[in-house]
């Protein structure tokens, strides 16, 4: 077997417990966005044009409020901002790489993605095929996230419209956000946040979630900040 | 209605672009240590944002009853979420709960 496509399958091994947890995620996704009046093909195209999980969510639960869309927009880059860590952060091991690589890897460079190659590359060191780890870790996400969500699409199209799903979106986001609070500067972001929106939900143009969100991003950053401080006393 | 397709392609280029600059610009460009702060708390905020309004306000007006049954069935999948860790559980238990409140009222 040739050193690329071993470190090609050694990525989509590493990432195969990954897509266990996926792949009901794009099930609810797929569901969800049709319920939400987005048409199949545009539920389903969400997943590669912008191919990253929680962004479509909101895209989807932005949609159904009938948001403008420059503010949906705008949502978009403040969520998919973290990526630009995870791009920091694998520049050096893939800084030798033609540009079409790079291309191709970072249109794949989701966080579940991310995570397995990180590891395998702080371990290995700069191997010269490790790029194809990644592609095997990105692509195998890639697929499953289509697949799973051609099943939702097609699973949310046949549930009655008059059945209402649309409180399942805010229960996923839910499900997503209490786990996560577990400092008090993460409480605190999300409870600044949440009394923002209520305080601001009538200014023009759904303005008052990005108001929300910017509000939670600094009282948590400040937070963090005086507690590091403190603690460097 | 918006026009999902515009949102969908100028997002995706702009997704594309954020995880596409470092590996680009590599060695060019270092992330400010309060920018990398910050980010960790963009998915609560944002979640957050999106989450109150749907719980606490009906029909735009602040509803904080126990005949909202959507603040009901929220907490509900508040304290579901904390015990189990689990989507799929939270979701499940949250629809059951907001139909049974409607149902009551």
């Amino acid at each position: 077997m040739s050193e690329a496509k071993r470190n090609f399958i050694e990525g989509a091994r590493a990432e195969a417990p990954i897509l266990i947890g996926v792949f009901p995620f794009g099930l609810i996704y797929g569901a969800l966005a049709v319920n939400s009046g987005l048409s199949t093909a545009a539920a389903q195209l969400m997943s590669s044009i912008l191919f990253a999980g929680s962004a479509q969510f909101i895209t989807a639960q932005l949609f159904s409020e009938d948001t403008p869309a420059l503010v949906m927009i705008l949502t978009i880059a403040v969520v998919n901002l973290r990526h630009i860590l995870y791009s920091a952060s694998l520049a050096p091991h893939l800084k030798d790489l033609s540009l079409r690589w790079k291309v191709l890897l970072s249109y794949l460079l989701t966080d579940e993605a991310y995570a397995p190659s990180i590891l395998h590359y702080e371990k290995e060191g700069l191997a010269r095929f490790k790029h194809w780890f990644l592609l095997g870790a990105g692509g195998s996400l890639w697929l499953l996230w289509q697949l799973s969500t051609a099943i939702g699409v097609f699973w949310g199209a046949s549930i009655p419209e008059n059945i209402s799903l649309d409180f399942a979106l805010p229960l996923t986001f839910i499900a997503m956000l209490v786990p996560a609070l577990k400092k008090i500067p993460m409480v605190a972001a999300a409870l600044s946040a949440g009394v923002v929106a209520l305080l601001a939900y009538s200014l023009p143009y759904k303005l008052g979630l990005i108001l929300a969100a910017l509000t939670g991003i600094l009282v948590g950053a400040l937070l963090e900040g005086r507690q590091s401080a403190r603690e460097a006393r | 209605m918006t026009n999902i397709w515009l949102v969908m392609f100028a997002g995706g280029l702009i997704t594309f672009g954020i995880r596409f600059s470092l590996i680009y610009l590599f060695g060019r460009f270092e992330i400010p240590e309060t920018l990398k702060r910050a980010l960790h708390y963009v998915p609560p905020a944002v979640f957050s944002a999106i989450i109150f309004p749907e719980i606490f306000l009906s029909d735009g007006v602040p509803d904080i009853s126990p005949a909202n049954p959507r603040l009901l069935a929220g907490l509900l999948a508040i304290l579901t979420a904390w015990f189990s860790r689990n989507t799929l559980v939270t979701i499940l238990v949250g629809m059951a709960g907001l139909f049974f409140f409607q149902w009551v009222q």
